[in-house]
């Protein structure tokens, strides 16, 4: 039985049409092998052999391509859940500014498809954690990795990060499109100019796309400025209160843009005043003040209605 | 790396193109020191071959600086540095990109002002114009290299405007006074063997100086 078996597997290894196929047709052969061992043995000690609550088929097996296709079906092209990856791992994360210290041990962890909203009073350190996820502040402290690479990261973690700051980050005498096929380029978008207009479609503003930035409204940079962080599809998307400026249309654009990404296995870390804004995409909410975690919960577990009150204990207690 | 500074490079002339406010600002400035420094001349107690290539350089050195302060003025405007830190290149990238488009810049001023000087103090250049261009491009690039990473650094002081030229100047003097001293011997119409040695000197400064500056820029940037 074995050399059937190892001659089988041999011939099927070396043919050239059968080269795809060999490990699942010798999978096959070995089980065929292995049905007929126990067979055997079952007879030989008188007990009446049976193969998933049924006696095996006696004579002409069924046709190879057939039990091949069911077989090499349930064993490849079965989808498994993906695991879900780690984007960013904090682990008692704490910057300094001479003696004051910004964050002070902030420990989390987000996965692909997860949205942390983080809020805090002005000065909790929100806006410098999110600097230092972007790669643009050292850690003091602690360890803290983005896409499974240690801060300070370099390029490869700046590749993976998209920024949206409390400034527009953009170049006012450049065009809108001219200011996202510009970070496109810097990030290695294959296509910058089409990759440019697509993302200045998604947030509704391609008809100014040739319109000098310092010729648009607060709100419509504010549209330049989101296109800008996710033309190149970023794997963490950062956002320091990306709804400032942007009216009912520029919100509800922002919002599919952003479910879009998270549903694409982005994850979003989102800053942001407005609790209601917060909790609507947020897998997870967090209040940062004077910079450590003291509240941090999944969203299953929150109460949208009874969250404002717990909020304004928790960041009011030193004022 | 060449890439990256390409892009940035071609973004800041682009935006130079665009508002032209810091070339026509040294531009002006070239023009009216030459026309001034005519006017100050006596030309019964000093010969204009002893006088131009002084005037040449103070001109340069200055006008560069009005053009230098405002390379890295353009990403303070709308927090654009933190855009530009914030994307895949590398610290290097960025100051080499700064520093073309600087150098291409400062070049762009001398094209016009170097005409002028000739023009104003009737200096008589033939084919030494070109050893001459040579010289002053070869000092701009000693120029454009401390300029660029002393306006990284002074970019988020107080006193920026005062901080670049104090910090620069003393650095410019290694590179201002061999080209000085080349120009005197080409506009003296002596042979470019004559000025050898200072070009060599200007070269080694040139190679330190861009070497050192771009090393050391990712320091001034991060925090």
């Amino acid at each position: 039985m074995r050399e059937r078996t190892r001659a089988t597997r041999i011939l099927l290894i070396l043919s050239p049409g059968y080269k795809d196929l060999a490990f699942p047709i010798w999978l096959i052969a070995r089980e065929d092998a292995g049905v007929r061992i126990r067979r055997d043995h079952a007879r030989r000690a008188g007990k009446h052999f049976q193969l998933n609550g049924k006696a095996p088929a006696r004579g002409r097996r069924t046709p190879l391509a057939p039990r091949l296709a069911s077989r090499y079906r349930s064993t490849v092209s079965a989808p498994t859940p993906p695991t879900a990856q780690l984007v960013v791992s904090a682990e008692r994360l704490s910057r300094s500014y001479g003696r004051r210290r910004a964050l002070d041990n902030v420990s989390f962890t987000l996965e692909q498809g997860q949205c942390l909203a983080l809020f805090g009073p002005n000065g909790a350190g929100k806006t410098t954690l999110l600097r230092v996820l972007a790669g643009l502040l050292r850690p003091s402290g602690g360890e803290v990795s983005v896409a499974g690479v240690p801060l300070p990261g370099g390029a490869q973690v700046r590749a993976a990060v998209g920024l949206i700051s409390h400034q527009s980050l953009l170049y006012p005498a450049l065009t809108a499109r001219e200011n996202v096929e510009f970070a496109a380029s810097l990030h290695g978008v294959p296509n910058p100019g089409a990759a440019a207009l697509a993302a200045l479609t998604a947030l509704r503003i391609v008809e100014r796309a040739d319109a000098p930035v310092r010729s648009l409204s607060r709100g419509m940079q504010q549209r330049v400025s989101i296109a800008r962080a996710i033309v190149h599809s970023p794997a963490l998307l950062l956002l320091d209160e990306p709804y400032t400026g942007l009216d009912e249309s520029g919100a509800r654009a922002l919002t599919a843009v952003l479910r879009e990404r998270r549903e694409n296995g982005a994850a979003l870390l989102l800053v942001t005043h407005n609790l209601h804004e917060g909790l609507e995409l947020a897998t997870q909410a967090a209040i940062l003040r004077a910079g450590r975690f003291v509240r941090q919960d999944s969203r299953s577990s929150i109460d949208a209605d009874a969250y404002p009150e717990i909020y304004r204990e928790l960041a009011g207690a030193l004022h | 790396m060449l890439e990256g500074a390409w892009l940035i490079a071609r973004k800041d002339l682009s935006i130079e193109y665009r508002t032209r406010s810091a070339f026509l600002a040294a531009l002006a400035f070239a023009l009216v020191s030459v026309v001034v420094f005519r006017f100050a001349w006596d030309p019964t107690t000093v010969t204009a071959l002893d006088l131009a290539p002084g005037v040449l350089w103070v001109i340069f050195t200055f006008s560069g600086l009005l053009g230098l302060f405002r390379s890295f003025g353009v990403e303070l405007a709308e927090g654009a540095m933190d855009g530009l830190l914030g994307a895949p290149v590398s610290r290097e990238a960025i100051f080499l990109g700064k520093f073309s488009a600087n150098l291409v810049f400062v070049v762009a001023v001398q094209a016009v002002t170097i005409p002028a000087v000739v023009l104003f103090y009737n200096l008589a250049l033939g084919s030494e114009w070109i050893a001459l261009a040579g010289v002053a491009v070869l000092a701009s690039i000693g120029l454009v290299a401390v300029g660029t990473l002393f306006s990284a650094m002074a970019l988020n002081t107080r006193m920026a405007e005062l901080l670049l030229p104090v910090l620069t100047l003393p650095f410019f003097v290694p590179v201002v006074v061999p080209a000085a001293q080349a120009t005197v011997v080409l506009l003296g119409g002596r042979p470019i063997v004559e000025a050898l040695p200072w070009l060599r000197i200007l070269l080694a400064f040139d190679l330190v100086f861009l070497f050192a500056c771009t090393s050391v820029f990712r320091f001034t940037v991060e925090e």
